[in-house]
């Protein structure tokens, strides 16, 4: 094992010194996506909503979906990363930076959606101004944006290691003003055992709040729906189910980034089909749960259906019945079996299901906000022929994908500026694992 | 004409002949001193058609339609709601045939496009073997809305006299209100239509106009023509009397042509409110619809085969069940 004999920053520097053509091209790539998609923007903003495919009956639509989405796999992070660091697992080390990444990147990215549904942005600030604390979108707002900070100290504190050793790191050839902003942001950490303490002590206490903040962020989010008398939103169970919807999206999106930055980077000797089968059992344990919570919501409100709940199910299994077949059959009951059965366990098969499952949550999100609102308890009875059916525009679906693009910008941005995986013990790590094993 | 002279025309007119005549009681009452001569715009140009005004003193006058102008009051103001009143609407089933004329007078009045709808006319029908019914839908004005308790901002909100207004200068658009009412009241401008311009008056919550793109806004119980004691812009339009308007403190309701005890109608005709089961606690209350008037078919009298179809299409309505 050569590798653990040296420092593993001669291993990684190369990534944060150079970017290769193809590299250069995805940024290019993503950032043309992200032009189309501002263009779309600029479309709403002087035309006004009516360039979406949301009305009277459908007001919010994808960008609701997207919204959910991303601030489903933000909790990735949070609470994937949090438990891992709180119960010290051993080979959380190579995936915890990427789980980090994910959260904070999904973070910012989720909020931007929710304000593209909103029709007066220049009144924005009215929400903290006239902020009625009886509203769940105040709660809302309150929530996100202590996340938002938690998770930012929480990222913080889990690179201020690596950030230190990058400084001290002679041989880095990197522009001076990268090298003096790694100094400032270091804040003069060295390592010294008092350091090491108060810093192990600041992350335990972060990991811990960030788990909380996290579940409490995605209950909130629940709960503008569930709040509401609506047919199929109206119901207790949206808090928790939302909460395991999320962690379980999210550790399929985390999969996916460990296959794709195992390939782009070369970390196969540090991210191996251990760390992708111990992410799947997570994976297939949450599928389990939702699964389970998924039934739950839809047997009681077919068993006893009330009549609008009747006309909701009626809807999900005729027009919407692939959606719902792919987001809460397939969705569920493919982990199970690729992680479940140990023939099937391998490092592809583990992650063409986690893209399933990414794809599977999407639209159980969507099967979520968008039926409820085309069976309202007064049926949809419209003189105007565009005021029947929601079906997204280019404008939203361009919105969306320049919002993945975002994504994977600044995740692509963030591995050039600290190490993909904590370098900091990373050698320790590795040494007491081959001990255990 | 002045004013002054209009009134003297009519020195006599009683308060009882104010009622039967179909003007809502004490309309002018709760208004200060003044207030009424303050709505008369001098410099407009009169229509010949006249409309009777309740001074404070009790006193009606008659006033020419295009002299009446309606009162523009601010937010600060349409916060309180008018002082002793609470109103109520009445809505006849029986008797509506989907003439869509509330529609079209609310839609005028309020300056509103083809696509904004704040009064809705539906057809209904509650189970397979009952008489399907065209259903007209205001704003509920609920005693607990749903719509006021999600508002993130405090644009909508409920009022002394019952009635839930919107601020769109307070409105961020953020739609919730939207989803939290469960009658589908509501409605948002998806952009600016042309037909908000025609307003030139300041805005004001109680004349829900001029609209503005990317807010909500909904029937408002035309609070502004209640101040001048005239009933709203459906109730007056209905060539049917479908839709009465009151007070439930007075315990008086009217269409325009007829005027009832509210209390002694919903008892003798059995009135109730749309699906109490929510627990809204809606203003609007329902008279069922027995002894029709009207065919159902009649309502689809001038509409195209493709919009007939659509409402038959639609769940709860005619030969939707398999
Ligand atoms: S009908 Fe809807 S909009 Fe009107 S008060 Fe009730 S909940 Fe609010
Ligand atoms: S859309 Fe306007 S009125 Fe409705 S909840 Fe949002 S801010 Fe309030």
């Amino acid at each position: 094992m050569e590798l653990q004999n040296k420092d593993p920053l001669q291993v990684f520097a190369p990534q944060l010194e150079r970017t290769s053509i193809q590299g250069y091209v995805w940024i290019v790539f993503l950032l043309v996506v992200i032009g189309i998609g501002f263009y779309a923007f600029l479309q709403q903003v002087y035309l006004g909503h009516e360039v979406t495919g949301m009305r009277d009956n459908v007001v919010w639509g994808v960008y609701i979906v997207n919204f959910i989405f991303f601030m489903g796999i933000s909790y990735a992070g949070a609470l994937i990363s949090g438990t891992l660091h709180l119960f010290k697992t051993a080979w959380r080390k190579p995936v915890i930076r990427m789980a980090e990444f994910i959260t904070i990147i999904a973070l910012l990215i989720g909020p931007c959606f929710i304000l593209l549904c909103i029709g007066r942005l220049d009144k924005l600030h009215y929400l903290v101004i006239f902020g009625r604390i009886q509203s769940p979108i105040t709660w809302d707002v309150i929530a996100i944006s202590t996340d938002i900070f938690g998770c930012f100290i929480f990222l913080y504190l889990s690179v201020l290691r690596d950030i230190a050793r990058l400084r001290d790191y002679e041989l880095l050839q990197l522009p001076n003003w990268r090298k003096k902003l790694y100094n400032v942001l270091s804040l003069g950490y060295t390592g010294t055992p008092e350091q090491q303490k108060r810093l192990n002590r600041a992350t335990d206490i972060m990991a811990a709040m960030v788990i909380a903040i996290a579940i409490i962020v995605y209950s909130v989010l629940a709960w503008i729906f569930s709040v509401t008398l609506q047919p199929g939103w109206h119901s207790t169970i949206f808090g928790p189910y939302f909460v395991i919807a999320a962690v379980y999206s999210g550790s399929a999106v985390l999969i996916v980034c460990m296959w794709v930055f195992r390939r782009v980077y070369h970390l196969e000797a540090y991210i191996t089909k251990k760390h992708f089968v111990a992410v799947g059992v997570i994976m297939l344990v949450l599928a389990a749960f939702f699964g389970y919570f998924t039934f739950s919501d839809y047997l009681t409100k077919w068993y006893g259906s009330e009549k609008n709940d009747e006309l909701l199910i009626q809807l999900l299994f005729k027009e919407f019945y692939w959606e719902f077949l792919f987001s809460n059959y397939v969705g569920v009951l493919l982990p199970l079996l690729v992680v479940g059965i140990a023939k099937l366990r391998t490092i592809t098969n583990i992650t063409i299901t986690a893209v399933i499952v990414v794809l599977a949550l999407w639209l159980n999100r969507y099967i979520i906000v968008v039926p409820t609102l085309e069976s309202p308890y007064l049926p949809i009875q419209e003189s105007r022929a565009e005021w029947l059916n929601y079906s997204a525009t280019w404008v939203e679906w361009s919105l969306t994908a320049a919002g993945v693009a975002v994504f994977c910008l600044l995740f692509t941005l963030a591995s050039k500026f600290v190490t993909i995986i904590p370098v900091d013990g990373l050698q320790v790590e590795e040494k007491k694992e081959d001990v255990l094993v | 004409m002045n004013v002054k002279e209009e009134v003297n025309k009519h020195p006599k007119n009683s308060r009882r002949q104010f009622l039967k005549k179909g003007l809502i009681a004490g309309a002018g009452v709760a208004i200060g001193s003044g207030l009424v001569t303050a709505y008369i715009d001098a410099t407009a140009t009169e229509t010949g058609e006249k409309v009777k005004v309740l001074t404070t003193d009790g006193e009606i006058m008659e006033v020419d339609q295009g002299l009446l102008k309606l009162p523009r009051v601010s937010r600060t103001e349409s916060l309180k709601g008018i002082p002793g009143r609470k109103f109520v609407m009445v809505i006849d089933l029986g008797k509506c045939k989907n003439a869509r004329k509330c529609v079209e007078a609310c839609q005028k009045g309020h300056h509103l496009p083809h696509s904004q709808e704040f009064i809705k006319v539906y057809l209904l029908q509650d189970s397979e073997k009952t008489a399907p019914y065209w259903f007209p839908k205001p704003c509920f004005h609920c005693d607990n809305p749903l719509c006021v308790s999600v508002c993130p901002v405090g644009a909508t909100y409920k009022r002394t006299d019952g009635i839930v207004l919107i601020d769109n200068e307070r409105c961020i658009g953020c739609k919730f209100c939207m989803t939290g009412c469960p009658y589908s009241t509501r409605v948002f401008a998806w952009k600016h239509y042309p037909e908000f311009d025609e307003d030139k008056e300041p805005y004001s919550p109680e004349a829900s106009s001029p609209g503005k793109e990317g807010t909500v806004s909904k029937c408002d119980f035309c609070p502004d023509l209640v101040r001048v004691g005239k009933i709203p812009y459906c109730a007056s339009a209905c060539p049917m009397g479908v839709i009465y308007f009151g007070d439930v403190d007075e315990d008086t309701v009217t269409n325009g042509t007829e005027t009832h005890q509210f209390s002694q109608l919903i008892h003798d005709r059995a009135g109730y409110r749309y699906l109490e089961v929510l627990g809204t606690r809606p203003c609007v209350y329902y008279l069922p619809p027995v002894d029709r008037q009207f065919e159902v078919e009649s309502g689809f009298a001038d509409m195209n085969q493709e919009i007939i179809d659509r409402y038959k299409e639609t769940p709860y309505s005619i030969k939707n069940k398999p």
